[in-house]
Parts: structure tokens; C-alpha cells; sequence
């Protein structure tokens, strides 16, 4: 049985999460809260968006025992939950299928998405492709340089990408501009929001439909191992890959949570994207009240991390709760210790990593060395490198 | 009585509508504002909307974006909005001012610190664009008890219901936002608009502003005619954005002459 009950109705989790936006979507929002609460237990429903995993996404995704990388780190035992193996090559699809399904059941023809790696942008471009739905997708123009592959995969399934000018040109600011899109269109438009952020019911409906990972998780270590892992570590941008292993774990007693964010430059420097590290202030940003990386006037400030699905101010508004409560711990990792843990993946275990992902990694190495060989770390591998592959031939100054 | 209360009601007995332009406070540069202000009174303002700079204005279109912008590069935040208002008061002390920001400035400093400050400042009014009712009922009461008015905005999306929430937190004046979409957006739809504003009437004694897609006298004119309130957002921002420091303020005056003429021979 699930004892952990959140959020409440209105999508609190204690002081976190909630409804900030502007009035003209608060009646899409309870359209969506409606819908979204109709069809979250109904059997047709959950069957159609099985399948879709199943034979769309290829899930249940596989747990790997990573034998030569737990050797080298020399300490726990460390596991791999294979997200970088869904369809599109990250666990993001989980998400836009289960709200594009709802977009089509809401009878609307258009959905938008915001992205950052572009991970999220092309698994909303595939699934709108796939349903025959027209599909906008925003996207900072930073992010459009540094994620080029991405950008022509969405536009080779159809999708309009649009370049935002706006702010720091990343993450945040393709968030804002979709928020517009949506404000302007809401009578035909889902917005496919990619990660557990935004207002309710984002961030809980996206943890639902990402949970499929933690729930197969715990079946799989039974299965291969079992018993449960002592420690699951997950990177956090919003936090949608880390809610989704962390979610169904959080009633299991001694299985340790930790969220690994984006250190960037050094915490040291400033230059990161980790506000659970750096006890930045509560804010409002994007619909839900969270931890904020922002200045004295309350205006967001830059992020910076090699990984562009890393490289947002916020965080989802339960991880902000999961820190509160002590049930989960949030750590960081530097640009350089993120590459490290990609290189020794790709050289050790013939895997190559997502650059975000590469920060669970690391982090797992390092735990894993204070841990014993009988011990587990369990790392969701949130999605495979092929995105990233100029920016890796970039930093090592390699032209391809 | 407020000073919203007190403009509203001498409004209504001469028969006007209240002209009321909205600028982005440190746009296009902090030494303006004071200046635009006073400005702005003196040619037709019977409100002014200050706008508080934002580094992530998602309800905004791209004109009142950049003004954000232009402002944050002079880190123009809130406490200095504060101070503006302050320098404003020294010789006006009846024109209401309203602050139009987002959630976050103001959540940096803690509802009850900022009505304090907002108080010291002498600011009348205050339209937070992500508060919605549900979320921010400490909030307004901090500004109610230090009589302060929280304004919010009515969309073409807010059913009765919602209405009369709203109208039920809300003092000074409701904002009936003309369409749905950011700032900026022009395509007005006046018979619209008068419907909605009608049946809002029928809910609330408060009195009724209407924004959004208003930018020529033509509009206002129109919007005039119905409502107790026309506020002029981006047609404002995009002549403080087309002007130099030697033309500015004679700009804002020549678009407010216009403006108030329009609004004037609307009843
Ligand atoms: C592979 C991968 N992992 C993680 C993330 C970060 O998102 P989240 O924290 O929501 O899982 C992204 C975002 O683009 C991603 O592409």
C-alpha cells in the first residue's frame, strides 16, 4: 500500500507546488485537472497508453548489472535502468504519451512542448506524429546551437521548432514562451509540459506517467537480485526521470534517494543549476511554488551546465518537498566530473550515456566507492548520448 | 476610502472613464521614470500602471518583453520600483499608482515585508499576473488591512463562478483582460468585450477596467464607451521604445493627448 499521499487536491505539496498563473488558464488547467483525474484510473485508458509502451516504446526498459564499471570504481554493486533504450532514447516518451493520449481524448489538434536537450521536444514530435496532431515545439536558441541532431530529428517528424530569443535562451525561457503559445491557443492546444514542473497537475501527472520506471524497477531487482537496491540515484533537471524511479521507492524503507543536479562550473563559481545544493530561496516560477535559483529582487538568474536538459533555475515543487522531509538527499556534479563518468561509461561498459544522465553516474561512482561489493546503487539512465556527441567532440576540440 | 476609490468616484460623477497608460518602471532608462510619471499625469493620466521588471515575463508579448529587459539591464527590481514611487510621491500625492508585476519579486521579499514597503511608498493598487485568488489569500489580506487594493485580472476565460470569487478579493477595480493571449496582442473584439463587461456588471459593483489590444484612439474610444477604466499597456511601451532621450517624454505626451481626447469623447 502507497502511505505517501501527495499532493493534495489542489496540487500542494506542503508549501511547494500549487496554481500561479495567469486567470486565462486557470479554467484550462481545471479542464485538464478534470480529465486528467477521469482517466488516470480508467482501465481503457491505462490499457491503450500499456500498449503504447509496450510496443511504441519497447518497455519494459531492462536493468543491467554494469559488472566492469562496479569492478573499476571497486564498491557497490552498480545497476543501470536502461531508459537510454526506450524509443527516442530517453525516458521523456513515458510522459508525451500518456499526455498526448489525454490531448486526443480532450479533442484538441494542436499540443506544443517546450524542450531543452531536445530529448523532450522529439519524443512530443513522435508521439504527435504517430496520433496526427499538429505539433509546435519551443526551444532556447542556445539550446537549438548546442542540440542540432535533435532539432532536425523533430523536424524530420514533423514538428515546428520555434528558437527563443528571449532571457538566458535556454530552458526556462522556452517554458515561458510555450506558456504564451498556450495562453493565446488554449481553446485547441495541449501544452505537452516535459518535465515535473509547471502547474497542477503537471508535476503529479507527469510522475505518474514516469513512475512506470520505479515500478518496474522494484520488480526487476526482486527478480535479478532479489531485493531492493540501497541507494537509486537519478540527475535532476525538473526532475521527471528522478520522480518517476523515486516515486514508487519512497514507502520502501532503507532504500536511500538521491537526485543529482548540475554543478556546472563549481558550486563554488556560482555557474550551476542546482538549487536543492545551493539552498536557494522559495520563489514562483512557471505555475509552482519551488526552490529557485534567483536574486535579491526575486529575478531568476542564468544557469549554466554542459547538459542543456540540466540547465533550469527550478526544480519540480516534490523534490523541494522529498528535500523538506529528509526522504530524499539532492548532491551536484561538475561539467567535468559529468564527462568523466561519461567517457568511463562508454570505455567500461560500451554504453554511451546521456550528458545529463552522466551525472547520476558519476555521483554513483562516488557513492558507490564508500559502499561494500555486496552493496547496490541502482542509476536510472535517463537517455542514451547520440545528442551529444558535438558537444563531447566540441569540449575535446574535435571537429566531426 | 482608497485613492482608487476616491478617482473612481469622482470619475463617475463627471461621467468619464479613467485613462490609465501602463510603463515598464526603469524603461527606457531608471532617470526617466519619475519624469514619464509625472508626465503621463500631466497629460491625462488618471492612474498609473508601473510595471515592475521581470526577468521571466510569461505573460507579456515580446514589447513589453524588451522593456523588461532594458530595465533589468539598469537592475531596475523591485525596491527600486519602490523608491521610484517614493520620488513620485514627493509632488503628487493624488494620482494612484499600481504595480503590475509577477508573483516572484514579490514572494523574494515575503508578503507581509512588501505591503509594509509598498505602504511606506505610498502605492495604491497592486496586480500580481500569477497570483490567481486561490493562491494568494495572505497576500491580500496584508494589502486590505494596510489599504492597499489588490486588482486582478478577469480573462474571456473565467466563468461566472470564478467571477464571483474573484470579485469577492478583489477592491479598487476588476481588469477585465480583452482577449485571450499576452500583451501586445492586437485583435480586440469589442462587441465581445462589451458582453462580457456587461454580465461582470452584473456580479460586482466594482468598477471595470478593460486591457489588452488597446493602441489607438479608435480603441479606447470604443473600449471608452464601456467600461469605467481603459488601460493602455503596449502602444505606451512601444513609443517609449521608438524615442531618444530629447523626444521622449514630448512622444508619450503627443500619444496620451490622443489617447485621453479618445477616451474623453467616448460618453
Ligand atoms: C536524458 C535526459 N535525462 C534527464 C533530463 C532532465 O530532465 P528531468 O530532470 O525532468 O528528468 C533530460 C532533459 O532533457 C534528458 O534528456
Amino acid at each position: 500500500m502507497q502511505l505517501y499521499d501527495m499532493p493534495d487536491a489542489r496540487g500542494h505539496f506542503g508549501q511547494f507546488g500549487g496554481t500561479f498563473v495567469a486567470e486565462t488558464l486557470v479554467e484550462a488547467l481545471e479542464e485538464l485537472r478534470a480529465m486528467y483525474e477521469k482517466y488516470r484510473h480508467d482501465p481503457v485508458f491505462l490499457a491503450e497508453y500499456a500498449y503504447d509502451l509496450k510496443h511504441f516504446v519497447g518497455r519494459p526498459s531492462p536493468i543491467y548489472h554494469a559488472k566492469r564499471l562496479s569492478d573499476k570504481v571497486g564498491g557497490a554493486q552498480i545497476y543501470l535502468k536502461r531508459e537510454d533504450l526506450n524509443h527516442t532514447g530517453a525516458h521523456k516518451i513515458n510522459n508525451t504519451i500518456g499526455q498526448a493520449l489525454l490531448a486526443k481524448r480532450m479533442g484538441k489538434p494542436r499540443v506544443i512542448a517546450e524542450t531543452g536537450a531536445g530529448q523532450h521536444g522529439v519524443a512530443t514530435a513522435t508521439i504527435a506524429a504517430r496520433l496526427g496532431l499538429e505539433c509546435v515545439v519551443y526551444m532556447g536558441s542556445e539550446d537549438v546551437k548546442r542540440q542540432a541532431p535533435n532539432v532536425f530529428r523533430m523536424k524530420l517528424l514533423g514538428a515546428t521548432v520555434v528558437p527563443v530569443e528571449s532571457g538566458s535562451k535556454t530552458l526556462k525561457d522556452a517554458l515561458n514562451e510555450a506558456m504564451r503559445d498556450w495562453v493565446t491557443n488554449v481553446h485547441n492546444t495541449f501544452y505537452i509540459i516535459g518535465t515535473v514542473a509547471g502547474p497542477h497537475p503537471y508535476p503529479m501527472m507527469v510522475r505518474d506517467f514516469q513512475a512506470v520506471i520505479g515500478i518496474e524497477a522494484k520488480e526487476q531487482m526482486m527478480e535479478m537480485v532479489g531485493r531492493q537496491p540501497d541507494a537509486v540515484v537519478a540527475c535532476v533537471g525538473g526532475g521527471s526521470n528522478a520522480m518517476g524511479i523515486f516515486y514508487p521507492y519512497i514507502d520502501v524503507p532503507n532504500v536511500r534517494l538521491i537526485g543529482v543536479e548540475a554543478a556546472g562550473l563549481g558550486m563554488e563559481t556560482g555557474k550551476h543549476a542546482a538549487p536543492l545544493t545551493a539552498n536557494s530561496p522559495v520563489g514562483v516560477l512557471h505555475g509552482n511554488r519551488t526552490y529557485l535559483m534567483q536574486d535579491a529582487d526575486g529575478n531568476i538568474i542564468e544557469t549554466h551546465s554542459v547538459s542543456a536538459g540540466l540547465d533550469y533555475p527550478g526544480v519540480g515543487p516534490e523534490h523541494a518537498w522529498l528535500k523538506d522531509i529528509k526522504r530524499a538527499e539532492y548532491v551536484a556534479i561538475t561539467d567535468d566530473e559529468a564527462m568523466a563518468a561519461f567517457h568511463n561509461l562508454c570505455r567500461t561498459e560500451g554504453i554511451i550515456p546521456a550528458l545529463e544522465s552522466s551525472h547520476a553516474l558519476a555521483y554513483a561512482e562516488k557513492l558507490a566507492k564508500t559502499m561494500s561489493k555486496d552493496q547496490i546503487v541502482l542509476v536510472n539512465l535517463s537517455g542514451r548520448g547520440d545528442k551529444d556527441i558535438n558537444t563531447v567532440a566540441k569540449l575535446a576540440n574535435i571537429t566531426l | 476610502m482608497s485613492r482608487i476609490q476616491t478617482a473612481f468616484t469622482a470619475l463617475k460623477q463627471q461621467g468619464k472613464t479613467a485613462l490609465i497608460p501602463y510603463i515598464t518602471a526603469g524603461d527606457p532608462h531608471p532617470k526617466h521614470t519619475v519624469n514619464l510619471m509625472h508626465t503621463l499625469v500631466k497629460h491625462g493620466a488618471d492612474m498609473i500602471e508601473l510595471g515592475v521588471p521581470f526577468s521571466d515575463p510569461m505573460a507579456d508579448g515580446p514589447v513589453i518583453q524588451r522593456a523588461s529587459e532594458r530595465a533589468l539591464l539598469h537592475k531596475v527590481g523591485l525596491t527600486a520600483v519602490l523608491e521610484m514611487v517614493k520620488t513620485f510621491r514627493e509632488t503628487n500625492q493624488t494620482t494612484p499608482i499600481i504595480l503590475m508585476g509577477y508573483a516572484n519579486p514579490i514572494e523574494a521579499i515575503g508578503a507581509t515585508a512588501f505591503a509594509d514597503r509598498a505602504k511606506a511608498a505610498d502605492v495604491d493598487g497592486v496586480i500580481t499576473v500569477d497570483y490567481p485568488p486561490e493562491e494568494c489569500g495572505e497576500f491580500v489580506r496584508q494589502l486590505r488591512s494596510r489599504d492597499i487594493d489588490p486588482v486582478f485580472l478577469l480573462s474571456p476565460t473565467t466563468d461566472q463562478k470564478r467571477v464571483d470569487l474573484i470579485v469577492n478579493q478583489a477592491s479598487g477595480f476588476v481588469y477585465y483582460v480583452s482577449l485571450k493571449g499576452v500583451t501586445g496582442a492586437a485583435n480586440l473584439d469589442i462587441a465581445e468585450v462589451s458582453q462580457r463587461v456587461a454580465s461582470i456588471r452584473k456580479q460586482t459593483n466594482l468598477p471595470v477596467g478593460v486591457g489588452f489590444g488597446i493602441r489607438d484612439a479608435a480603441t479606447a474610444k470604443a473600449t471608452a464607451a464601456i467600461a469605467d477604466a481603459v488601460v493602455v499597456g503596449s502602444r505606451m511601451v512601444q513609443t517609449i521604445e521608438a524615442s531618444n532621450d530629447d523626444n521622449l517624454l514630448s512622444n508619450v505626451a503627443a500619444l496620451m493627448d490622443e489617447l485621453k481626447a479618445a477616451v474623453d469623447a467616448a460618453k
